[in-house]
């Protein structure tokens, strides 16, 4: 009886001894750089003694997840990694802490990170100097494809003969398109391939950030420069109409048999199973990609294609300080030490995308890694969706209609802009913006 | 003054309520004041996540809203379709296991038991594994098919012909059992002196199946569609993991849109008014149908 009322004090106590300890939750998404940022925070945690708890939730669910507990104004989250787009509903309906002051009080200038990570993931209204975040995950929309088998010199002369000109990194998306119809059905090491791993997701956001990698390179505009939320004959433009016929062609004559809600993890599985000679993912992903390839033999990788301009599409996250959090002084010692260069510079050698100009500007930075160099250049030509705070109203209805034209074959291109359009005003309309 | 004293001067009527009290709490607190707050929130312009925002009253504009909308009417129509195929297929197939199994034979109930595993399963991994199933490339699916009629690859989940018949099929696949458990108690229920009877009158089988199996089970048929036809009617787990609604909306249902439009959208004056159609729409179905049953058990 004694051993167990021992027993029992000492569990008490060191359950009240936890209780106590200093410690923050950090709310991310559940993927590679997830883990290295874990990694990473042992050394917060050694230095400060503030103990960061992860809670990693899975692509699909993420927006759903994170939303509904800023929209409950919930505590479970001191520290959020949310996505690019979220910026505006987390400003306007006050679910993030303003930064400004704590950034001037600690010395950390917006300045010494990459201007286009700062506007996309940290500013409220755009461009504005009232900062939300810290940007924290620089990404765009990139390709990876199977080097080795573009390095097959009867392949080269093969596509060379039919197509008149080198076999290699596509410098248009028309190059791209001729490179997967050249792999789809083709027999390499007695197993059929095929030629492109696109987005085509249909629950959150995939298809839609796949497809406006399409319309970015053609020129695509969502509203008129010179009038906001005009968006008839910008979002709608030939250019933008071509580009998203242009992507239906891509899925129909160049993804592989049942690729038709696949995103991250699907385009994924499909080039590394040795399916396709192409992926579009993310730039968050090329680590894992590269990390059984360090000789470089087998992946390639590349920015988006150019078509009639150079664009990507914008991935990304910036760090914020969620407003409900009853602990929010050590959520903001942790952004003071996660804002630190040489934190920064661990962060890029675990496999985290860096922002920080020290990084970026690094003369080493562009060999750093196979795809260091497509990451600048992808970052300087980054476009991104509405940061509007009704973004998920304005998302949702994109994905039916291209998800509708793209896979299900239904409709028209102009069709399917036009009600996006038609949508997308009555959104507006419900916020007050039209 | 002891807890029996106390009681002891109770009516029946006190008693009563006294048992049926917390469930009658529970079912204003948790059933009845949402619906009357969903139908306060209808006639408004309602959106949960702008916060800071009153509400304004709209009156019938959201109803109009829904009503006019030709996406939701397509939703209706998918659902509908849905609806009809599960509805006959777990129907037939329920009724004609159920007489299988109503039979005495070796195996019997080891196969009783494999059959209605699938019920058991939770429809959220039930979608998930039938998309592998399905994949054109490696799913089995195809293979069976094709064991049987060279069809090629297609791609059940990626083409809008097929994707309505594949939560058909799942869905089909899972609870089919049910019908067929309700189906097997109506059956072993029928008195055997009414075969006995149809011998001696020299009845054939299929005249016995007509005037004394049918009429006999059709009762329990009836209930097992009516909570099949609810279930389905606001169908959402195992559709979204399969199909996510998809291909375009092919297969995205009236409970998928309604979802997406309240929690998703955060229109939740708009969706609470297609919330109260749905509603209205099921009840009225229901009452329908229960009084159209009552009707069928009592000739």
């Amino acid at each position: 009886m004694k051993k167990i009322m021992i027993l029992l004090f000492v569990s008490l106590f060191t359950f009240s001894a936890n209780s106590n300890a200093k410690s923050i939750t950090l709310g991310w998404a559940a993927w590679d750089p997830a883990n290295a940022l874990q990694e990473l925070t042992k050394e917060f945690t050694a230095e400060t003694g503030i103990d960061v708890n992860f809670e990693f939730v899975p692509w699909p669910n993420f927006a759903d997840r994170m939303l509904n507990e800023l929209n409950n104004k919930g505590k479970t989250f001191d520290l959020l990694i949310g996505d690019s787009q979220w910026i505006g509903a987390g400003a306007v309906y006050g679910h993030y802490v303003k930064l400004n002051d704590f950034f001037d009080k600690e010395g950390i200038s917006m300045n010494d990170f990459s201007p286009a990570t700062v506007y996309a993931y940290s500013t409220w209204p755009k461009g504005s100097e009232n900062y939300y975040a810290l940007p924290a995950m620089g990404d765009a929309l990139a390709w990876a494809y199977r080097k080795d088998w573009f390095d097959r010199p009867e392949l080269k002369s093969e596509f060379k003969k039919k197509h008149g000109y080198d076999l290699g990194v596509p410098a248009s998306w028309d190059q791209l398109y001729d490179m997967c119809t050249f792999f789809q059905g083709r027999e390499i090491d007695g197993q059929k391939r095929y030629g492109a791993a696109i987005n085509t997701e249909r629950g959150s956001e995939g298809i839609t950030m796949g497809v406006t990698a399409a319309m970015y390179a053609w020129g695509m505009e969502y509203e008129n420069p010179n009038k906001p939320y005009d968006m008839e004959g910008y979002f709608n433009s030939p250019q933008a109409v071509e580009a998203v016929e242009f992507y239906r062609k891509l899925y129909e004559d160049c993804a592989p048999p049942g690729h038709s809600d696949a995103y991250m993890v699907a385009n994924l599985d499909a080039y590394k199973s040795g399916q396709v000679a192409f992926q579009m993912n993310w730039y968050a992903f090329w680590p894992g990609v590269s990390k059984e390839d360090s000789d470089g033999r087998v992946s390639g990788f590349f920015a988006n294609p150019k078509q009639n301009v150079a664009a990507a599409t914008l991935g990304g996250q910036g760090i914020s300080v969620v407003k409900y959090s009853d602990k929010q002084d050590l959520a903001l010692e942790y952004i003071k030490w996660f804002a630190r260069p040489d934190v920064q510079q661990k962060w890029w050698d675990l496999g985290g995308y860096s922002c920080h100009n020290d990084v970026l500007n690094s003369p080493s930075f562009p060999t750093s890694t196979v795809y260091a160099q497509g990451f600048l250049d992808s970052m300087g030509i980054v476009k991104d969706f509405w940061q509007e705070p009704t973004f998920v109203e304005l998302m949702l209805p994109m994905q039916e209609a291209i998800h509708d034209y793209v896979v299900n074959g239904k409709g028209t291109a102009k069709g399917a802009l036009d009600k996006i359009i038609e949508e997308w005003v009555e959104v507006f309309e419900a916020d007050g913006k039209l | 003054m002891s807890v029996k004293k106390k009681f002891k001067g109770l009516s029946d009527k006190a008693v009563a309520w006294l048992f049926i009290g917390p469930s009658v709490f529970l079912l204003l607190a948790i059933n009845i004041y949402p619906l009357i707050y969903a139908i306060r929130m209808s006639f408004t312009n309602f959106y949960a996540n702008k916060i800071g925002r009153e509400p304004q009253f709209v009156g019938l504009k959201n109803y109009i809203k829904v009503l006019n909308k030709e996406a939701i009417w397509e939703k209706m129509q998918v659902t509908a379709n849905f609806m009809f195929w599960t509805l006959l297929l777990q129907a037939v197939i329920g009724l004609g296991l159920a007489l299988l199994l109503n039979r005495k034979f070796k195996g019997n109930e080891l196969l009783t038991t494999l059959i209605v595993l699938p019920m058991m399963l939770s429809p959220a991994v039930v979608g998930v594994f039938w998309t592998y199933l399905y994949n054109p490339q490696v799913g089995l699916f195809n293979y069976v098919v094709n064991f049987f009629y060279d069809f090629g690859s297609f791609d059940m989940i990626g083409s809008s012909e097929l994707a309505p018949w594949s939560i058909v099929i799942v869905d089909t696949w899972m609870w089919t059992p049910f019908t067929m458990l309700i189906c097997l108690a109506g059956l072993r229920s029928v008195p055997n002196y009414l075969y006995e009877a149809a011998e001696v009158d020299r009845a054939s089988k299929w005249q016995q199946f007509i005037y004394i199996t049918l009429p006999s089970v059709l009762p329990f048929l009836l209930l097992a569609l009516l909570f099949r036809g609810i279930e389905n009617f606001k169908m959402f787990d195992m559709v979204v993991e399969l199909t996510s609604g998809g291909p375009g909306s092919a297969t995205e249902l009236a409970s998928i849109n309604l979802k997406r439009e309240a929690f998703e959208k955060w229109k939740t004056g708009y969706s609470s008014a297609f919330a109260v159609i749905l509603f209205v729409t099921i009840f009225g179905f229901g009452n329908v149908y229960v009084k159209v049953m009552n009707k069928i058990k009592e000739r």
